[in-house]
């Protein structure tokens, strides 16, 4: 288990892994905003959190498509299935790698972003806090929507629409939270909520993505 | 004799062929008569006014867009517990029917909003969840097509129908946690029996329910046919292919 994340976090960092692709997309997206909406100190504070959440949760989504492609197109899956490690710890793994070198990255970089959208000084703590716990659902989630579409050929579209309305709950939380905090609410509830759905979905979605792809892989 | 023999396709389209006409000729009639009823003979409501009466087209379409999810759990289910063919191909015909009823349900509601609340749209829970199920629709209907293995297609659209399930009822009460709504809570409440409609507006309504109810049964079957069919039909084709 250890050898398949040591391998997949190699992969993702060296060349051509995508790693970094991730980042530089929340950050586009993050700079792209006070240009469409307008650059108010007052307006931008209020959107803040909502933003960054939305920015991290696409970046999440771009890179889904390669957590299981690259190893589909390269018979790296075959192996794995056969391999005397169970599939729900495999794909466990995988979404661990895909969390560490894409969620962790965003949460880490969502303060700073957090400052040129004017984000008020109190949300910071629980942007970071929302976003640590709700990142590795998406990466969780996201895994499935990858696991359903292994076998298609250019499935990023569809991989797209078949996993944007499963983040619905993460998002509404996840955002409620940073937005409560960034205005001085108590945001204990949301928070709750949101790390009632992460734990849940790591505790039951391995089994639904391991499932989904044995048959796909059949 | 149990319900299980109809798994068998040619069995199944015999009842369908016995059961279908009996089923349009029903259903059409009740929602000619329940709809009629209600847009021509019902009084005009004192606040609302004649907007009361999209209720006859609105809550049967919605009730029929939820249903029909329902269904398609049920048969992706005996898919996957039991194997049968008709079960998954029935699950795979009804999806496009559920999108139709949500579509109309968003709509009708979108016309009867504006006069009532003096919005098209609100992002209510209510409408919100309706939207969502919508797209929930659209992801299983775009995975069906773009599978091409039939079995590999229903296996993995069954799992998404399970998962999806599951998160469209997580969005419903994340969303009622995230905005108060306008829409009213349900005037028809099956459990308690205490409803808030009239009588005068209450029984066309039913009708109506019942008439878009069977609708969606004789379409079931009607499409589910045409799935069973196609699949033959490509079946004799690939054989003729290989020079059998």
């Amino acid at each position: 288990m250890i050898a398949l994340l040591i391998r997949d976090l190699r992969l993702a960092l060296r060349a051509g892994g995508g790693f970094g692709l991730g980042l530089a997309f929340f950050l586009i997206v993050t700079v792209l905003v006070p240009f469409s909406v307008g650059p108010q100190q007052a307006l931008l504070g209020s959107i803040a959190a909502g933003v960054l959440w939305l920015g991290a949760l696409l970046a999440c989504l771009l890179s889904l498509d390669r957590l299981l492609a690259l190893d589909y197109e390269d018979g790296t899956l075959d192996l794995l299935l056969t391999a005397p490690l169970p599939l729900e710890a495999v794909v466990s793994i995988k979404a661990l790698a895909h969390w560490l070198t894409t969620g962790l990255p965003l949460v880490l970089a969502a303060p700073v972003l957090g400052v040129l959208l004017n984000l008020p000084g109190g949300g910071f703590f629980w942007l970071v806090v929302s976003l640590a716990l709700g990142t590795p659902a998406l990466s969780v989630i996201g895994t499935f929507g990858a696991a359903l579409t292994v076998g298609i050929k250019r499935g990023g579209l569809l991989l797209s629409l078949l996993v944007l309305p499963l983040y619905v709950p993460t998002l509404i939380f996840g955002a409620e939270a940073a937005r409560r905090g960034a205005a001085g609410l108590d945001p204990q509830t949301p928070v709750l909520m949101l790390a009632g759905i992460t734990f849940a979905t790591i505790a039951l979605m391995p089994f639904a993505s391991a499932a989904v792809l044995r048959m796909g892989l059949r | 004799m149990s319900i299980w023999q109809y798994a068998n396709p040619v069995k199944f389209l015999a009842l369908s062929a016995r059961v279908q006409p009996v089923l349009w000729v029903v259903s059409i009639a009740f929602v000619v008569v329940g709809l009629s009823w209600g847009f021509f003979a019902t009084p005009d409501d004192f606040r609302q006014g004649s907007t009361v009466k999209i209720i006859y087209l609105h809550v049967p379409a919605a009730l029929m867009a939820i249903n029909a999810w329902f269904m398609m759990l049920v048969t992706s289910l005996i898919w996957l517990i039991r194997r049968h063919h008709v079960s998954a191909l029935a699950a795979k015909a009804a999806a496009p029917i559920g999108v139709v009823m949500t579509v109309i349900a968003l709509l009708t509601g979108a016309i009867w909003g504006q006069p009532m609340w003096g919005t098209w749209w609100a992002w209510d829970p209510r409408l919100t969840s309706f939207l969502i199920l919508f797209l929930f629709y659209l992801g299983y209907i775009a995975l069906w097509e773009a599978i091409e293995d039939p079995d590999t297609a229903a296996d993995l659209t069954s799992v998404l129908c399970l998962v999806g399930s599951v998160f469209a009822i997580l969005s419903r009460y994340a969303v009622q946690f995230w905005n108060q709504g306008l829409h009213q809570g349900t005037s028809v409440p099956v459990a308690t029996g205490g409803r808030t409609v009239a009588d005068v507006f209450f029984y066309p309504l039913l009708i109506s329910m019942i008439g878009f109810g069977l609708l969606f049964v004789a379409l079931v079957f009607y499409r589910t046919g045409t799935e069973i069919r196609l699949r033959r039909a490509s079946a004799l084709r690939a054989r003729s292919e290989r020079g059998v």
